[in-house]
């Protein structure tokens, strides 16, 4: 076997039992499933009337314009529930098992990337059957579907490196977990929940300029209107920033921790 | 060659340098015991062999690879069960060895027929798919060693692998490590139980403060102290006074429990008539008296000053204060 298959066995196996772990702990669980789905239900149940006001994108329903938020609101989370489940990794010393094992230690962050991702993926198969079930279309058909999909699948993956990066600068669990409602505040400074063109300022300009407003409505538009290449090309350039920042701020992260212990 | 070869170890967190110097040497085959209280630098230094923590000063070789510039290599040789077993409460028995063994490199056939001798091996084929933290202390003590083989290590490193177990558990463990040794496998065991040192270690280190004070075969570490001491308990009269007669016979060691005198006497028997008569003498009545010859525990106290429980019940203080 060589070093990349063995690398990427290393990598499967982190993987799988980053997703057993979040299945197994309802606490990791509630926040990338229950609590989405919830406000989903709540919003689209009060305040499906929205899509009538001047300015509102033309949606065949509000629970179409909706899913792109979920979706989202569900892979900040799951990014989130990965850094928590690594920071208590840290806390009860399991990375100590992995770090003195013969592995790229890199190798690690990736394992709990891959189950991130997905579980992303998993999030929008989950939204993606919600919205179909009751009476959502996807404009652009199979493709927009499996479109979405990549785009949540990615971003979760790029959110997780974020989340990752704190786990292991700070390796502290509560301290992941007070970033909770600081995802929740980044979010609705994006358009995953409501129009640009109906915002005020400053959160207008703010949306306009915050990376998730772009990847939102990468995954919005095959949903409500069809594939168009420039938001495609934006949710992924924002998604591939977001990917870099993870990624350089998990190693130097992950530096720190080895060189202190 | 030297299994773990370690030449001036430092280890500085800050400006406290919690390993201070660590010379040492342990051949193939070996069990080594490295002993010490809490904070003694016991665990830094095991650290640092095991490539999680980078020293600052000296340097070391495990199975013939530096621990820095070889990292890679000597994790490949080393199995590690740490102080607090490292184990994922939600996996199941078997899922954690499987998981070891893919981190390993073992292929995946062999890796699944590793973790089920292993299970049988440490008895926990019964509990193998119960998930960890339903296990006892004991249960995830053996686990953590298993996971620990999963390689065929050919140095095992065991912290404290029996600390807060119960006798049985520690004797099982004890039985295991034995076993492992007989295979060939040598083994780095720290522990702050001088009894357990004692009983499974061909060769005793004591670190103290980061530095080693002392080192050598349990046999040669106990003959260098030399002489026996005698043990009394008072049936009636002041311990001080006991004392302060003893001390014009022998030597006084530190008192283990205040209740108890010790005095180290250069003529061993031959000297508990003098003993016995002068406490007579001085109308203190002997409730029983025993000869003791040198313990690790003597030895301990030789080079530290202080005995090693005494460390223990400050820490479980300091534990319950907190």
């Amino acid at each position: 076997m060589n070093a990349l298959a063995a690398n990427a066995r290393v990598v499967r196996a982190l993987g799988m039992r980053s997703i057993r772990q979040t299945f197994r702990r309802p606490q990791l669980l509630a926040p990338i499933l229950v609590f989405p789905t919830l406000l989903l239900a709540i919003q689209t149940g009060g305040a499906g009337g929205a899509i009538e006001l001047p300015g509102f994108p033309q949606v065949q329903s509000f629970l179409q314009f909706m899913l792109a938020g979920a979706m989202m609101q569900s892979l900040m989370l799951a990014g989130n529930s990965g850094g928590i489940a690594l920071a208590v990794d840290i806390e009860m010393g399991f990375t100590d098992r992995l770090f003195s094992s013969p592995i790229p230690r890199f190798a690690i962050v990736l394992g709990r990337l891959a189950g991130t991702a997905a579980l992303g993926l998993f999030a929008s198969l989950w939204f993606l059957a919600i919205g179909l079930a009751f009476g959502a279309t996807i404009e652009a058909g199979v493709a927009g579907a499996l479109l979405a999909m990549f785009l949540v699948t990615s971003c979760a993956l790029a959110v997780g490196g974020i989340g990752a990066a704190i786990a292991l600068r700070t390796g502290s669990a509560s301290v992941v977990q007070g970033l909770f409602p600081l995802v929740l505040v980044v979010l609705f400074l994006s358009s995953a929940f409501f129009p640009q063109e109906l915002m005020i300022e400053p959160a207008k300009t703010i949306a306009q300029y915050n990376p998730l407003s772009f990847v939102v409505e990468g995954i919005r538009e095959p949903m409500i209107s069809g594939i168009h290449a420039s938001d495609t090309l934006y949710a992924l350039l924002a998604i591939l920033g977001i990917v870099v920042l993870g990624l350089v701020l998990s190693d130097r992260a992950l530096r720190h921790r080895l060189r202190v212990g | 060659m030297a299994a773990i070869e370690v030449v001036g170890l430092e280890r500085a967190f800050g400006d406290v340098l919690a390993v201070q110097g660590v010379d040492l040497a342990v051949d193939e085959g070996e069990i080594y015991g490295f002993l010490g209280p809490n904070g003694a630098g016991k665990t830094t230094t095991v650290r640092m062999l095991t490539t999680l923590l980078l020293p600052t000063g000296g340097r070391a070789t495990v199975a013939g690879h530096d621990v820095v510039a070889a990292a890679r290599e000597v994790r490949r040789s080393i199995g590690v069960a740490l102080q607090e077993a490292a184990l994922d409460p939600l996996m199941t028995g078997r899922e954690l060895i499987r998981l070891q063994a893919t981190l390993q490199g073992l292929p995946t056939a062999e890796g699944r027929r590793r973790a089920d001798d292993l299970l049988e091996r440490v008895d926990l084929a019964a509990a193998a798919d119960r998930r960890v933290g339903t296990y006892s202390g004991g249960m995830q003590r053996r686990l953590d060693l298993a996971a620990a083989l999963v390689h065929e290590p050919r140095v095992l490193f065991l912290d404290e692998p029996t600390t807060g177990l119960d006798p049985v558990s520690r004797k099982t463990i004890w039985q295991e490590v034995r076993e492992l040794n007989e295979d060939g496998t040598t083994v780095f065991l720290t522990t702050q139980y001088l009894e357990e040192a004692d009983q499974l270690a061909d060769n005793v280190g004591i670190i103290d403060s980061g530095r080693i004070v002392a080192e050598g075969t349990p046999e040669a570490l106990k003959a260098d102290i030399g002489n026996p001491h005698i043990q009394l308990q008072l049936a009636e009269g002041s311990i001080a006074e006991a004392e302060e007669i003893c001390a014009r016979i022998g030597r006084l060691l530190p008192p283990k429990d205040g209740k108890r005198v010790l005095v180290e006497v250069e003529r061993g028997a031959a000297d508990i008539p003098r003993v016995v008569r002068a406490l007579d003498e001085a109308g203190i009545a002997v409730e029983s008296l025993e000869l003791v010859q040198p313990t690790l525990d003597d030895v301990f106290v030789a080079k530290t000053g202080y005995r090693l429980e005494e460390d223990e019940e400050r820490a479980e203080e300091e534990a319950v204060e907190a």
